[in-house]
């Protein structure tokens, strides 16, 4: 034993067996309080501002009144959605880093219905049709990398990732063809006056219906992954593709299948962003949510019901940063940096979480054990 | 008998103070919220930003009464939940800064009648008929044409130094879009410059976006290459500028003096002072003073504002400014006057323009009368977009 004892690191890790329930709900309570006192910390050091009032202002700006609530709803909503989107492909180990892409193409397909049908066709029709074509539009721009990985094993990240691009381009060629007035480049809100394809309020709540939907696509999302064949096959692949073709599963099948899935997802997002919310179309209408998803999809480990959690997080913090940034006069830089310090703290107490610690010194309890 | 004397005094009296609370606005109880596009690191919003926090300052109201919302994006409908939050928020006017902005303004216009929504750029307030919803500009040109007489002197000087020949005075333009707004600038300065060079000629490259600042950069350098001896353009970033510090070229910037980052080659900068604006509705707001639905600032309402000179600029320019200037106020002078510039070799005597915008962008409105385009006159927004002789689009 002796002769091993130098050679021994300060510190070494190991991976935990699971861990109980209630400690690892602790562990992420104290990384929870401790991002508050560092954030808090940090703003005193940076602004002198009493840390408080400044998380009583985070409330504010995300409860302060039933518009800020719903829209705290509303924007969880459609973050969630592409989370859940990219959720199916990311259990299969398929990186689709193409969420913003897909539900843009989704946006553009919701965009051109209510465009050219406006004015001449009633608006339930134009609503039907656009979810129909914004749905095949996201699936679409999912399927054409997942057909090249099935079958030429193309990188499956860069080209997801690339074919954001080319849609982000196709909308600002599209946003001169649309534009209004001339040599704007601005397309401006679709159907202003007459509103038709725009999805109805439901109880007099503009963003109610968006919020239903997503709600069921959830559940839908849920059951699929954990109760259904198709859920365990992407499971299998998963894991294994070895494993997935000892066993019989058509692994290319299930690469293109899922990503169709995937990628229907997110066009359905696009017809919530230009038929439920918006009402207009943008290289920026989709804003980089398709890649703050992957961070929620991941933060919630690939499960759909503890990614409402993870999704309602990201948007009170974002939602209470502008509040803070507004009422205190402050650049908003400040407020993404009080997100970045709480997001480092609860991702990073996930390996707390996973592994142990020990220190050299320590060696003689844990030997004791 | 007595109490119904009574209830009546009651009633009469509260509606006495409501009829009060409801002419004139308490100072304490007013509120106002801006809406911006992007932060202070845009020089287009600074310029809002700024002024916002003058009148502030001038009129003594306090960050609760006078809220800024940046970052505000023009695509999706946070403009438009913005602009509800704020009227929930008890605010009296609720301005918005980007040409974009303008629809949500007036979706949110129709929810909150009795609430002010004033959005600079926009054209729309004239056609659309919401009572409560109103657009602003400046006659930025005339800012524009005098910027564009240091932009001549220093040509002149470059020539008469030998530098260049007068066939050479070629001028760079980075333009954001090409959109009536910039080309109207373009023109003026232009104009401005071809009053006291003859010679000049323009060259303009758009970016197509209002903010990039690496593509506003190169393209600035490009046209450096290209044989441009003086830039100026129209966008938001410091591109343009930076690359004339870069290369030694003259530079005439827009939205306020870029001296400090670019003191060698900074000539001067026009600007809008948006201050006059902000209070003039707060005035209306305050004394129950109807808004128009367009209002265009001028050099007389302080709104249109020349920076200091720069050191580089050519000898006189000041006085050749201040001599323009005069005439521009007083009326002997037309920045658009139809005699100055051609269109196809020929003079224009009519020209209808797409004031009234709809989807076809049929011209609408004859804008030539008694030997001048008669620009903002229509609406506040410009729409003058004729590329004159001599301005060549890269």
């Amino acid at each position: 034993m002796t002769h091993k004892k130098h050679h021994e690191p300060l510190i070494h890790i190991t991976k935990r067996d699971q861990m109980v329930w209630w400690k690892a709900w602790m562990v992420r309570a104290i990384a929870i309080l401790s991002a508050l006192v560092v954030a808090g910390a940090v703003i005193v050091l940076l602004t002198g501002l009493n840390p408080l009032s400044v998380y009583a202002e985070m409330f504010e700006g995300n409860f302060g009144t039933p518009r800020k609530f719903w829209m705290l709803l509303q924007n969880t909503a459609i973050l969630l959605c592409i989370g859940l989107a990219v959720t199916p492909a990311f259990k299969m180990k398929f990186w689709n880093c193409g969420a913003e892409g897909q539900t843009l193409a989704g946006c553009m397909a919701a965009a051109a219905c209510m465009i050219y049908m406006g004015g001449s066709a009633p608006s339930w029709l134009i609503i039907a049709v656009s979810f129909i074509a914004a749905v095949l539009a996201g699936a679409l721009w999912g399927v054409i990398p997942a057909f090249f990985k099935a079958r030429y094993n193309t990188n499956e990240t860069l080209f997801t990732l690339m074919m954001n691009y080319v849609a982000i381009k196709i909308v600002e060629i599209l946003q001169v063809l649309w534009e209004n007035p001339k040599n704007s480049g601005n397309v401006g809100v679709i159907n202003r006056q007459t509103e038709a394809g725009w999805l109805p309020s439901l109880f007099g709540q503009r963003y109610l219906l968006n919020i239903l939907i997503v709600a069921a696509v959830c559940v839908l999302v849920h059951i699929y992954l954990k109760h259904s064949k198709q859920g365990y096959e992407i499971s299998v692949v998963g894991e294994s593709q070895n494993t997935a073709r000892y066993i019989g599963i058509d692994v290319k099948n299930v690469i293109v299948r899922t990503m169709i899935v995937s990628g229907a997802i997110c066009g359905l997002v696009g017809f919530l962003l230009v038929n439920g919310t918006g009402h207009t179309i943008g290289p920026n209408t989709v804003g980089g949510q398709g890649f703050t998803a992957m961070m929620v999809s991941w933060m919630a480990k690939f499960n759909p019901i503890a990614m409402v959690l993870t999704t309602a997080l990201i948007i009170f913090l974002q939602q209470g940063a502008i509040a803070i940034a507004t009422t205190f006069r402050l650049h908003a830089s400040l407020a993404d940096i009080v997100t970045g310090i709480i997001l480092f703290f609860i991702i990073g107490c996930e390996f707390f979480i996973q592994y142990q610690i020990h220190f050299r010194h320590s060696k003689k309890e844990v030997a004791d054990k | 008998m007595k109490k119904i004397l009574a209830l009546t005094l009651a009633i009469l009296m509260m509606f006495s103070l409501v009829a009060c609370g409801g002419e004139n606005k308490a100072d304490d109880d007013f509120k106002i919220g801006f809406i911006m596009l992007h932060d202070e690191n845009s020089t287009y919003d600074l310029n809002f930003i700024n002024a916002a926090k003058e009148v502030q300052k001038e009129l003594g109201l306090t960050d609760e009464q006078v809220i800024i919302v940046t970052g505000i994006p023009e695509e999706g409908d946070d403009c438009y939940n913005k602009a509800c939050e704020l009227a929930e928020d008890g605010c009296d006017i609720v301005f918005a800064d980007s040409f974009g902005h303008e629809d949500n303004m007036i979706l949110a216009a129709k929810d909150y009648p009795d609430v002010q929504f004033c959005h600079a750029t926009g054209t729309k307030a004239h056609t659309e008929g919401v009572k409560n919803f109103h657009n602003a500009f400046a006659s930025i040109y005339e800012g524009r044409y005098l910027a564009g007489i240091a932009a001549g002197m220093k040509l002149n000087e470059m020539i008469a130094n030998n530098k260049i020949t007068a066939q050479q005075a070629k001028i760079g333009y980075v333009g954001a879009k090409p959109y009536a707004e910039v080309k109207s600038g373009m023109t003026s300065f232009y104009l401005g410059a071809r009053s006291v060079c003859p010679s000049a000629t323009i060259d303009v490259k758009y970016t197509d976006s209002w903010y990039d600042y690496d593509l506003e950069k190169e393209y600035a350098n490009q046209l450096i290459q290209n044989g441009c001896v003086l830039i100026s353009q129209h966008a938001d970033s410091m591109g343009a500028p930076d690359a004339c510090e870069a290369a030694k070229v003259p530079n005439v910037s827009y939205n306020g003096s870029t001296a400090a980052a670019c003191p060698n080659t900074f000539l001067v900068s026009s600007r809008i002072n948006w201050a006059p604006y902000y209070k003039f509705i707060i005035d209306c707001v305050k004394n129950g003073k109807e808004i128009p639905a367009d209002w265009t600032g001028s050099l007389e309402t302080g709104s249109v504002e020349l920076s200091a000179l720069g050191t580089a600029c050519a000898a006189g320019t000041a006085e050749a400014i201040a001599a323009a200037k005069q005439k521009l106020i007083n009326g002997q002078l037309e920045v658009f006057a139809t005699n100055t510039w051609k269109k196809g070799g020929a003079e224009l005597t009519s020209y209808l323009a797409d004031v009234d915008s709809d989807a076809a962008f049929t011209g609408d409105t004859e804008v030539i009368k008694d030997g001048a385009f008669l620009e903002s006159e229509y609406r506040s927004a410009p729409y003058f977009d004729i590329d004159i002789d001599g301005v060549t689009t890269k």
